[in-house]
């Protein structure tokens, strides 16, 4: 019974998660975009003058597609196009479930898994349930019975069944060197060692999934199913209101869970180069003091930088009082936290259950932002390549990465074989 | 294994079975075989063989339907109009194998108080165990269904090179 609820509040935590970084990532994907188009981007929306850099844009963005006129076209197959949005952002959450965020904590002697389930088969459900991902745009495009969407719906299959080859073949190689198929073993195999990571040991085979990726994510360079210049806007055309919503919320919802998956098999998941799970545990009170101090300062000196814009009469409203309103409770912050290190940080201890939670909690930021820190590429290069057309699309899948990773297994196997490197 | 999720899945697989073969549109018909894929990976995934029910999932639902339904839709079939003489066809055919199917279901309900199943060992149905066998035991017939997918593979690319 305990083990249910347990598993049901990790199931609902992991979905808050993931649902709030969408926004995050859309505010993102606007700033990038700017400032790599060299222009300020969203900084208009505000509640009390506050625009928090534009990110009230997004909050804006919620309440208008809730609020928007929900549309079904007449001549559209009811059921299959009322599915297809829910499938969409239904695979690319469920993803999450195998997906290990931090080392197991001992709780009482009993141990709690930092993630949802810890499968045997733990990789494979990842490329199962992404296959799926498949049928949300497919339904999305046939059922709409617009050429433009069923356009879109045939390219995003043919791409993703493309690409899926290679993906599921450049991870064989993580098999052979891990042996295991489970997700905290690939962790576990990859160390806090950085020369043991995945990047170092199976460059070309992170190199093949990262490719494999985007196309799986249809985010460009290869999002041709939603090519606007030829087809409109692909698959989601006919949709409105909060159907699009959930397929836009879907799209985001994928860069995350790819990211997430990426760092756990090529980047040691949550592992800090060089230093070892034991380690921190051992001297938790050290990590702590470390943690606190440079919180505060980082609290101080952000603080103090972004109150350092403040003009008087820059714009003659409330807007000029921003920078004070986000700066000053960061310095004081800073302050007050500092304030507290001198007077009683000799005497914290951590012991027991608030040991485990503390290091679990760095595990888990650490892996977070391992994670965010692909969430960003992703949007880097959406907003630095062109398309691609997709004669080379299919070129590059077949012709190109499909031979590259079989090689790769080939040279993996012999070297497993052969340099005794099985663990 | 908990006999009310054996029925829950085992009687969805028996619907969608039924909804797949009597839909008039191919479209829906694929769907719904899909739906009965999930229930029959559920029920692999009572009998603890987890590998081969993310088998199922990965390979039926997520490959082999996907190209089932990316054809149809590329043909654009619509509800077809079947021919009097094929369903009068058919139907014999099917209810051929209906009663084949009965005969060997009761045969086989008769015969039931059989020995007992071992109780499965630890690790059961998990990938290295399966993996062991196929290179082990059954090395022969996985060698072989490897030649065989190579020879369909080899048969498309030439009779997709004919018609270029």
């Amino acid at each position: 019974m305990t083990d249910g609820i347990l598993a049901a509040v990790k199931t609902f935590a992991i979905f808050f998660v993931v649902i709030n970084i969408v926004p995050v990532l859309i505010w993102m994907e606007r700033k990038v975009a700017a400032y790599i188009q060299d222009r300020r981007g969203p900084n208009r929306a505000a509640i009390l003058g506050i625009r928090l850099g534009g990110m009230i844009h997004s909050l804006n963005d919620v309440i208008k597609l809730f609020t928007k006129e929900d549309i079904l076209p007449p001549h559209v197959n009811k059921p299959m196009y009322l599915a297809a949005p829910m499938i969409a952002m239904f695979v690319a959450t469920i993803t999450m479930a195998v997906i290990p965020f931090a080392d197991p904590m001992t709780i009482g002697g009993k141990k709690f898994l930092l993630q949802i389930a810890d499968l045997d088969a733990g990789l494979l459900y990842v490329f199962a349930v992404s296959s799926l991902g498949i049928y949300g745009v497919l339904l999305a495009g046939w059922a709409a019975n617009n050429k433009f969407a069923l356009l879109g719906g045939l390219r995003a299959s043919a791409q993703m069944i493309s690409y899926e080859i290679s993906l599921g073949l450049a991870v064989v190689g993580i098999f052979l060197l891990a042996g295991s198929l489970k997700l905290s073993d690939i962790v576990a195999q990859q160390g806090s060692d950085l020369w043991m990571w995945n990047i170092i040991r199976q460059p070309v085979a992170f190199f093949i999934f990262l490719a494999a990726l985007f196309a799986e994510t249809n985010r460009l360079p290869f999002d041709l199913p939603e090519g606007e210049a030829e087809i409109v806007a692909g698959y989601h055309v006919e949709y409105s209101s909060m159907k699009f919503a959930l397929f836009f919320m879907a799209e985001y919802a994928h860069i995350i869970v790819g990211s997430c998956i990426i760092t756990t098999l090529f980047f040691g998941g949550w592992h800090i180069p060089f230093i070892s799970a034991d380690w921190m545990r051992a001297n938790a009170d050290l990590l702590l003091k470390i943690n606190w101090a440079g919180f505060a300062l980082v609290s101080i000196l952000g603080g103090g930088y972004i109150a350092k814009w403040f003009r008087k009469g820059k714009y003659g409203d409330l807007r000029d009082f921003e920078p004070l309103v986000i700066g000053v409770p960061g310095i004081l912050t800073g302050v007050g936290l500092l304030g507290l290190f001198v007077l009683f940080g000799d005497q914290v201890h951590l012991t027991g259950l608030w040991k485990g939670i503390f290091i679990a909690g760095l595990q888990v930021s650490v892996f977070l932002a391992k994670a965010l820190f692909f969430c960003f590429f992703f949007i880097w290069v959406r907003w630095t390549l062109p398309r691609f057309r997709y004669d080379q699309l299919m070129r590059l899948g077949w012709k190109g990465m499909l031979p590259l990773a079989l090689v790769n297994i080939l040279v993996t196997g012999w070297v497993v074989l052969f340099g005794g490197h099985h663990t | 294994m908990n006999p009310i999720l054996f029925y829950t899945f085992g009687g969805l697989a028996v619907v969608t079975a039924l909804l797949m073969v009597t839909r008039q549109n191919p479209i829906a018909s694929a769907l719904w075989l899909v739906v009965n894929f999930f229930a029959f990976a559920a029920l692999f995934a009572l009998l603890s063989a987890h590998f081969i029910a993310v088998i199922q999932i990965l390979l039926y639902a997520g490959a082999i339907m996907v190209l089932f339904i990316f054809v149809i839709m590329l043909l654009n079939l619509r509800e077809e109009e079947i021919k009097p003489r094929q369903l009068q066809f058919s139907g014999l055919l099917g209810g051929g194998l209906v009663i084949y199917l009965i005969v060997l279901l009761v045969l086989g309900l008769l015969k039931i108080p059989a020995a007992p199943f071992e109780a499965s060992t630890e690790g059961f149905g998990y990938v290295a165990p399966v993996g062991r066998l196929l290179f082990t035991k059954y090395l022969i017939p996985f060698e072989l269904t490897s030649v065989l997918l190579l020879v369909a593979i080899v048969g498309s690319v030439v009779m997709g090179k004919r018609k270029l």
